[in-house]
């Protein structure tokens, strides 16, 4: 199987706070990998990393090596914007741009990166939003601002909008602990399909979801990877003690 | 009942109470508030409007005696000299702003500006006046326009930086990240981004900043020096309303002092005239 992602030795510190301390793990293309573990183990930190997001907070520091696509993403030769654009990234909290539409929300990468033919940019709207499962919802109203859309809909606008630039690799951090269970399934439903086509790397701190929706889960404790494995292996039969102690509910 | 309960019960009343008390204190406290302002703004608006017609705000000032005399001449100074403080203000204001908050938060140098701003939003504005006087009235020998509203422009300044970046800084991250995280420059995530989030308040700032000097009259003293004629060149004296409004209103004449009510109206007017056309110029930005 192909290896979109390596990581090796990666560490990370937010100020003298140390929140990785050497994390090392292979991503596979077209996969969903989950990345679990309690609050403030590092998950979002990681993630972060893997499209240079984390040095945008001050006093951000990383050391090690990312390679993605066999590029060394941290080589002083590489522009941090460009690897940006190859990688999408959905937050947490839907974050639509509040002073656009819906359709320049979804536009407003490749708008803002210099593409300016309203054909290209049409059907690129048009095919992110079908992807994200919003088009049907929103193609009647595509010059309404984001805002005015529900959460879970926000939440697919900025995936529309991630995938819009066409990225390879698809970053999500907690993309469905702000919304309600039927967006959560929508959202689950979506990464789904959206694998045929990217490889996903999902933040969740909901075990459930990660069992439902994941191929391979990697298990942080306190800055360390505990665990990674194929998902079916990490719930049914793992091999440490914490991770079992885990997944189990006995801590977290 | 349990004794926690129990606690609960007692004090309720008297949680009432007080809740009522302060709510009253409040209430009252808002009336108070109300008062001068609401006052301020109908005795001008009724002592104003007697004296002014379209005559006031095109005619020259007549000697005393004379019947129709007007501010024309003051209305253009004011006009030349809050564009002139705009003009130096507003970019360096908000350039300033952005520097602080989009790329310099933290450590001396910024904390040095935003300590400088801070003092000189403080400053008696007659300083302004005698410094504006030294650095150029002084070495070009006149009063002049310039002079004035370099001096408005100075005291605009910090009033815009210290608005613009409270403004920007109400921009959540998560916005900007976002912006980044497709791949934006950051010069883009600031300029198609976070301006545009944080438009309304911006210009709400500035107005409030323009509306503030456009009022002074201590820094206008000591360099624009007033005008009684038509004047809009950069490098002679100027009129400003609020000097004019000044001058009339230590006058002995009854008719001056009708006219100092009107010159006041019509600067608030003017106040209020640019801060509509900025909120309407600024209404198309919301959707674009």
């Amino acid at each position: 199987m192909e290896k979109v992602i390596q990581v090796n030795d990666v560490k990370a510190w937010y100020g003298s706070l140390q929140t990785l301390k050497g994390i090392s793990l292979e991503i596979f293309k077209n996969r969903v990998t989950a990345i679990i573990g309690p609050s403030g183990c590092g998950k979002s930190t990681f993630i972060r990393c893997l499209n240079r997001m984390h040095e945008v907070v001050p006093g951000a520091k990383v050391e090690g090596k990312i390679l993605i696509n066999k590029t060394d993403i941290y080589s002083s030769q590489v522009d941090p914007v460009e690897i940006r654009r190859k990688i999408g990234m959905v937050f947490q909290k839907p974050n639509p741009f509040p002073t656009m539409t819906i359709y320049n929300n979804v536009a407003s990468g490749l708008k803002l990166n210099g593409v300016k033919n309203k054909r290209v940019l049409d059907e690129s709207v048009e095919k992110s939003l079908r992807r994200a499962a919003l088009w049907d919802e929103v193609k009647d109203r595509l010059n309404h601002s984001g805002m005015s859309l529900s959460g879970g809909q926000q939440q697919r606008l900025c995936i529309a909008r991630a995938l819009a630039v066409e990225p390879d690799i698809l970053l999500m951090d907690e993309p469905a602990s702000a919304l309600d269970p039927i967006s959560t399934l929508r959202i689950e439903e979506l990464v789904q399909e959206l694998k045929e086509q990217y490889t996903i790397v999902i933040v969740t701190h909901n075990m459930q979801q990660a069992a439902r929706i994941s191929d391979y889960t990697a298990f942080l404790l306190n800055g360390e990877l505990i665990e990674y494995d194929i998902t079916e292996n990490i719930f049914t039969k793992p091999t440490d003690k914490r991770t079992e102690d885990y997944i189990t509910g006995r801590f977290g | 009942m349990s004794e926690i309960q129990n606690q609960y019960a007692k004090r309720y009343k008297p949680r009432k109470i007080i809740n009522y008390l302060m709510l009253t204190i409040m209430l009252l406290s808002t009336l108070l508030a109300l008062i001068p302002l609401f006052s301020i703004l109908t005795h001008i608006g009724i002592s104003g409007i007697k004296a002014l017609d379209l005559q006031f705000i095109t005619n020259l000032p007549a000697p005393v005696g004379e019947p129709g005399g007007g501010m024309g001449n003051a209305l253009v100074g004011t006009l030349v000299l809050v564009s002139l403080a705009a003009l130096m203000g507003i970019p360096v204001g908000v350039l300033t702003a952005i520097y602080l908050s989009e790329y310099q938060q933290t450590g001396l140098f910024p904390s040095t500006v935003r300590f400088v701003a801070d003092s000189l939003l403080g400053i008696p504005s007659i300083v302004v006046g005698i410094f504006v006087y030294l650095i150029i009235v002084l070495p070009m020998k006149s009063f002049s326009a310039l002079a004035g509203g370099v001096a408005l422009g100075i005291m605009l300044i910090p009033i815009v930086i210290r608005g613009t970046e409270g403004m920007l800084k109400m921009v959540p991250d998560s916005l900007r990240e976002a912006a980044l995280a497709l791949g934006m420059r950051k010069w883009r995530v600031i300029v198609s981004i976070v301006l545009p989030t944080a438009i309304k308040g911006i210009i709400t700032t500035i107005m409030l900043g323009i509306a503030r000097v456009a009022g002074e009259t201590a820094p206008l003293l000591l360099t624009a020096f007033g005008n009684h004629f038509w004047s809009t060149k950069l490098d002679q004296p100027i009129g400003a309303l609020p000097l004019q409004i000044f001058t009339y209103a230590i006058s002995p004449f009854d008719e001056w002092h009708n006219q100092a009510w009107a010159g006041s109206l019509l600067l608030i007017l003017v106040v209020l005239f640019l801060s509509i056309i900025a909120r309407l110029a600024t209404r198309g930005n919301k959707l674009n």
